[in-house]
């Protein structure tokens, strides 16, 4: 590899790559997480989650296929990289927190208002008063978002 | 269902669908003992996936579930997760490409290397052509008339049997680098594909599940859909871990330490 730290703006650049690289692999670990717990928690186990419900509309089927290949790859795809941040000593662990706080947050979030509100690819649970499980839903993701945020934000004045 | 077709037509089809899978994995295996020979030793993990890989193909295409899933829709998914996804993906694994360049002499190995860089092969390893051909393909199959007409007539059956193979084997073969591959595309760009394509596999399969194939019932295309949605799940998973894993062999950095850097 050439030898780059010579000099001190591309050293400082290639810096600023691996903070990104260990958000992004965060990111992507919290989104695959926050969904196979969706599927792990509320399909299998709890059954609240319906396969399809009947009011499904398309747009929903597309993005529930979609988001449901893309958590396998975001899942694996971000480990991998965080393996690859870690040969390289380039592991920032608060940075990558904050990428998974904000990967599971933005998630749930769309989850909870896009995928279930508006695409009704199902509900939470098939009850009277589902809006108050989908005001906890959100709440918890708004939490987990702001969380990730404050975590990302904190750690980039300190940098 | 309503035109299955009369069981002699069935025997015929599966004598029919089980020959070249005999004769391919008779050919590798003689080619193995050719190189074990000849004192270059081929890997049994290789020869292990290759002869598995077979086996789940003829599970498919004979016996017991090629039978069954005339009847059951089911049953007819379960054969589809082995003969288009699992057996292809073992397959690619087995690597016979590199057996069959290994075997040859130098002058054939070449002529073969030059067919493989024909354009019918370049466009065969591009992942838009392969998703196109391997999910494009089961939709035609699941949304049109299509099922049912399988059912009736021989010649599409052995047609679209074929084509759900050999549809699986070159779309994996286009997403996972086992073999040589002569025009080869960066990882990003199959990772892309790789994405919408297991994810058109799922819509599909949800799909399924709320509009039954033509002839099959409500309850059935359920657990078809289902099954399809998470048998698909396990198959992806492996995919990916494998694709993942040779982005990391690839992405090695050459010195982990500045000390080694000099």
């Amino acid at each position: 590899m050439r030898n780059r730290t010579g000099h001190p703006s591309a050293f400082h650049s290639e810096h600023r790559s691996y903070l990104s690289r260990n958000l992004w692999s965060g990111f992507l670990f919290g989104i695959g997480l926050v969904t196979f717990m969706d599927e792990f928690i509320f399909h299998q186990l709890l059954y609240w989650h319906h396969f399809y419900d009947r009011t499904t509309t398309a747009a929903g089927l597309i993005s529930d296929g979609f988001f449901h290949a893309f958590s396998w790859f975001a899942t694996i795809g971000g480990l991998f990289m965080f393996a690859d941040l870690r040969r390289r000593k380039k592991v920032s662990l608060k940075r990558w927190w904050g990428g998974v706080f904000i990967g599971a947050g933005a998630f749930q979030l769309y989850d909870g208002i896009i995928q279930h509100k508006i695409m009704r690819i199902h509900q939470i649970r098939y009850v009277e008063n589902v809006i108050i499980y989908d005001i906890v839903w959100n709440i918890i993701a708004l939490i987990m978002l702001t969380i990730g945020i404050y975590i990302v934000s904190r750690r980039t004045k300190h940098a | 269902m309503p035109g299955k077709m009369i069981s002699t037509l069935v025997y015929v089809s599966e004598v029919i669908l089980a020959i070249p899978f005999v004769t391919v994995l008779l050919l590798y295996l003689s080619a193995v003992l050719l190189n074990w020979k000849r004192g270059k030793p081929w890997p049994v993990s290789r020869t292990l996936y290759w002869v598995t890989g077979h086996l789940l193909a003829l599970i498919a295409v004979t016996g017991p579930i090629a039978r069954l899933s005339h009847e059951q829709f089911s049953v007819h998914m379960l054969g589809h997760l082995f003969l288009g996804m699992i057996s292809p993906l073992l397959m690619v694994l087995g690597a016979p490409v590199t057996l069959l360049l290994r075997t040859l002499s130098a002058k054939r190995a070449r002529q073969v290397t030059a067919l493989l860089k024909t354009k019918p092969f370049v466009i065969l390893s591009d992942p838009i052509i392969t998703s196109l051909l391997n999910v494009g393909g089961l939709w035609l199959l699941y949304t049109t008339e299509l099922f049912d007409l399988m059912h009736q007539n021989l010649f599409l059956y052995l047609l679209i049997h074929i084509h759900v193979f050999l549809a699986g084997y070159v779309f994996t073969a286009s997403m996972i680098y086992v073999d040589p591959v002569y025009h080869r595309r960066s990882f990003i760009y199959r990772l892309a594909l790789l994405v919408i394509a297991l994810g058109a596999h799922s819509v599909l399969s949800k799909y399924i599940y709320a509009y039954p194939p033509s002839g099959v019932s409500r309850s059935e295309a359920e657990i078809g859909g289902i099954l399809m949605y998470y048998g698909g799940d396990l198959i992806d998973i492996i995919l990916i871990l494998i694709f993942c894993t040779q982005w990391y062999k690839t992405a090695r950095p050459r010195c982990l330490s500045p000390v080694e850097k000099y």
